[in-house]
């Protein structure tokens, strides 16, 4: 079960250095940062909330919106690079037909790239929810797809 | 109970697991274990010992890096060496309890290798198989031995012995020892680590702090990743050990967020040493309190550098500021700090364990030691290596990594991430120390090796680490937060044959300008990739400009789609699957490509490669 806000804020005491673990528990919890929250942050810690969004718009770990049940990190890293990841980001982005850092419709998948998982020796990865696949084809891509619809 | 019976406790737990009479069988499950299907083999030798009434211990440990054949399984059985498997499926971990467990085949085709005194015949020491022979197991010596969860593990193989060691005698001598090993920092830049170290004592400021670099950062290198997963305690001592060291009463581990398992087995182990009195008050007697706190990356790459990680510590947007004052005059919250990479920790135990003449045992008189790699991109055996400073490249690509795929041709190696640098076949004798890779245009860095084949585009890989940066550019400062967008500019166009006569010299002006005129490492580094691609690669960059013509037959742009006539058994198998109807032909024959649908996906190719190789990539010019 995931935690309220209150909840979330409970558990730190609102220093200023708190800032970025606080929006990192928010968005494990809630998944995103939505505006409400960053306001009540900015409340409990007493940082302006244009300098929260600062920090938050930094960092490319925050989303500010929603993503989906089945969020998709294609890695981006060198070796995936040498082993084709650009061609298997497009076939997810046409297999979904969303591009790069959007959300299905049915709000079912969310695309992303992300700078390195560490997988690289099975290169090319992607990471879905918390699973790593690896050793990506286009093939596996409709694979993996289609063994989620089922 | 003091150290020594913690010590021969361990000692004892960990015998009697290992020469046992019980099995013992451990599953390799780092993240790449994971990702090969770890979970799935050790869910099925439990299932199968289960049914079978049969007792042994399956644990999950670490990685011992040869990821290309995870994942990778040991089983140790009394009177027998310990038996290496890899490439395991779960039908062969079912067979393994049956036929080795149970009975007495040891299944010799699918082994790997052993380890251990005993000899198995048809199998060899698993250390003397080739990706294995040249390397030196030093900072890896426990990953894929020990079970990272388990403290006592590491004890018993001399783990905390270092910190033991250090408490025994004063901080001033500890920075001697660390001087006398020669250990530079493992992070890429290779400061002497006691140099720094001793700065910081210097600055005779009652608070300071000790940071752990954990942003494993770089594209394609994930050493720290699998050292954190594998044996997170021998970095930990490391910490210790360096905050004993400066005087330092709180210490930092500032880890991705990419890495959750790093980040578990870390939270897990210092809780583990907590209990053991490794880490709090009075720390095994000695008088000496530490407490370290985990801090979680947010993705900034920029982060790695040292100011911009104090800065987001501090809970501010990670940017760089200038330097000096260093960190370890004014660092965090103002005071004082060290800031030292996740392997130079582990270097500390290490040095702190068997003395610094044992460290500098291997490496070259200005690099000591051992340097764990990242092997990845086209080579054969990826994976997780170890060598001594010192050990050429073609040693590591042609004898650990076994040569190209696919029996390729080598075209060049990256090394040291967006901050280092192309090296080409011709410079395969240049030795990986600090001072030889500098020579050759690119760095250390913290010891990511991408092999790239014939495949791979030159000017692509320029486009692509400028594209890193300039993503990852703070935005701070202006040649860096300009520069690299107009380098990537012109990279861009030249890779879309929208190259100039000119491009080339105007590359070179603005990397001299965003080289001398950044703020931090990661702007002035930034010209690397493109500053090594020109110099060792310029006749790609001339194909591009001048014929329109990617010789690797890449860059999307410059090139078309083709059926080989001869070779097309018109299977439709390309016809169906291509997603823009751009293939056309009828079953038994020829089939043909239209170009001006054809979008390129590499769907086409990767179905037919693998049967009749009948459609090629060609040059449009």
């Amino acid at each position: 079960m995931s935690k309220s806000l209150n909840e979330i804020l409970s558990t730190f005491n609102g220093n200023k250095s708190e800032l970025i673990p606080i929006l990192q528990d928010i968005q494990s919890n809630i998944g995103y940062l939505p505006e409400d929250a960053i306001i009540k942050v900015s409340k409990f810690t007493r940082v302006p909330e244009s300098e929260i969004y600062g920090v938050a718009t930094f960092y490319t770990q925050f989303r500010f919106l929603p993503v989906g049940k089945k969020h998709i990190m294609v890695c981006k890293g060198t070796a995936c690079h040498v082993k084709g990841a650009p061609q298997i980001i497009e076939g997810i982005e046409r297999h979904l037909d969303i591009k790069e850092g959007d959300v299905t419709f049915d709000l079912e998948y969310s695309l992303e790239s992300v700078g390195c998982l560490g997988c690289c020796a099975l290169a090319p990865c992607a990471m879905i929810n918390e699973e790593v696949e690896s050793n990506l084809t286009l093939k596996d891509v409709k694979k993996i797809f289609s063994r989620m619809k089922k | 109970m003091n150290f020594n019976e913690l010590f021969n406790e361990s000692v004892e737990e960990y015998d009697s697991l290992i020469s046992g009479t019980t099995p013992v069988i451990l599953v390799g499950s780092a993240t790449c274990g994971k990702s090969a299907g770890a979970k799935e083999i050790s869910a099925a030798f439990k299932a199968e010992l289960e049914e079978q009434n049969v007792m042994a211990e399956v644990i999950d440990v670490g990685c011992i890096g040869l990821c290309y054949l995870e994942p990778i399984v040991t089983v140790i059985k009394e009177g027998m060496p310990a038996i290496f498997y890899g490439d395991v499926t779960s039908k062969q971990a079912k067979q393994l309890v049956n036929d080795y467990i149970i009975g007495n085949n040891p299944m010799i085709e699918s082994a790997l290798g052993t380890f251990g005194d005993k000899k198995v015949e048809g199998i060899p020491n698993l250390f003397d198989i080739p990706v294995m022979k040249p390397q030196i197991r030093r900072i890896l010596r426990n990953c894929g031995f020990i079970d990272p969860d388990n403290i006592k593990h590491y004890i018993a193989r001399n783990g905390y012995k270092g910190l033991k060691n250090t408490l025994d005698i004063k901080p001033g001598e500890v920075i001697e020892k660390i001087k006398k090993s020669g250990l530079r920092g493992r992070g890429g830049a290779g400061f002497p680590t006691w140099m720094k170290w001793q700065f910081c004592v210097d600055s005779k400021e009652e608070e300071n702090y000790l940071i752990c670099n954990a942003d494993e950062g770089d594209p394609g290198a994930f050493m720290n990743r699998s050292l954190l997963e594998s044996d997170p305690h021998s970095v930990l001592e490391g910490i210790v050990i360096a905050a004993y060291a400066i005087g330092a009463k709180e210490g930092y581990i500032y880890c991705r967020a990419e890495y959750p398992l790093a980040l578990e087995r870390l939270k897990h182990a210092i809780s583990e040493m907590k209990n053991l009195g490794f880490l709090g008050e009075n720390i095994l007697g000695s008088g000496f309190n530490l407490d370290i706190k985990i801090k979680e990356g947010a993705g900034a790459f920029v982060c790695g550098e040292e100011t911009a990680l104090i800065a987001s510590i501090e809970g501010k947007r990670g940017m760089p500021r200038t330097r000096p004052p260093f960190p370890t005059t004014s660092g965090l919250w103002g005071k004082p700090t060290v800031i030292n990479n996740v392997e130079t920790m582990a270097s500390v135990s290490l040095i702190m364990q068997a003395g610094s003449d044992a460290f500098v045992e291997h490496g070259t008189r200005d690099s000591k030691g051992t340097k764990t790699f990242s092997l990845v991109g086209n080579v054969k055996n990826t994976g997780l290596i170890e060598v001594p400073l010192g050990t050429t490249l073609k040693q590591v690509i042609n004898e650990i990594g076994g040569g190209i795929v696919k029996d390729g041709i080598f075209k060049a190696v990256q090394i040291g991430g967006p901050s280092g640098g192309c090296i080409p076949e011709s410079y395969l004798d240049t030795k990986i120390d600090y001072d030889s890779l500098t020579m050759a245009g690119a760095i250390m860095g913290s010891g990511g090796l991408v092999v790239m084949d014939q495949n791979s585009c030159m000017v692509d890989v320029a486009r692509y680490f400028l594209e890193f940066i300039q993503n990852e550019s703070c935005g701070k400062c202006v040649p860096c937060r300009l520069g690299t967008k107009q380098m990537l500019d012109i990279l861009t166009d030249i890779t879309i044959g929208k190259g100039k006569s000119g491009d080339i010299e105007l590359l070179l002006e603005l990397a001299g300008g965003v080289k001398d005129g950044s703020l931090c490492g990661l702007g002035q580094t930034s010209p690397n990739p493109i500053l090594t691609t020109i110099k060792y690669f310029k006749n790609e960059y001339d194909a591009h400009i001048t014929d329109k013509r990617c010789p690797a037959l890449l860059c999307k742009e410059l090139i078309n789609y083709h059926v080989i006539d001869e070779k097309c058994k018109g299977c439709m198998l390309c016809f169906r699957s291509c997603p823009v109807g751009a293939i056309s032909g009828s079953k038994k024959e020829v089939h043909s490509v239209n170009t001006d649908k054809c979008i390129k996906c590499g769907t086409c190719i990767e179905l037919c490669s693998g049967m009749y190789n009948a459609i090629e990539r060609v040059h449009k010019y």
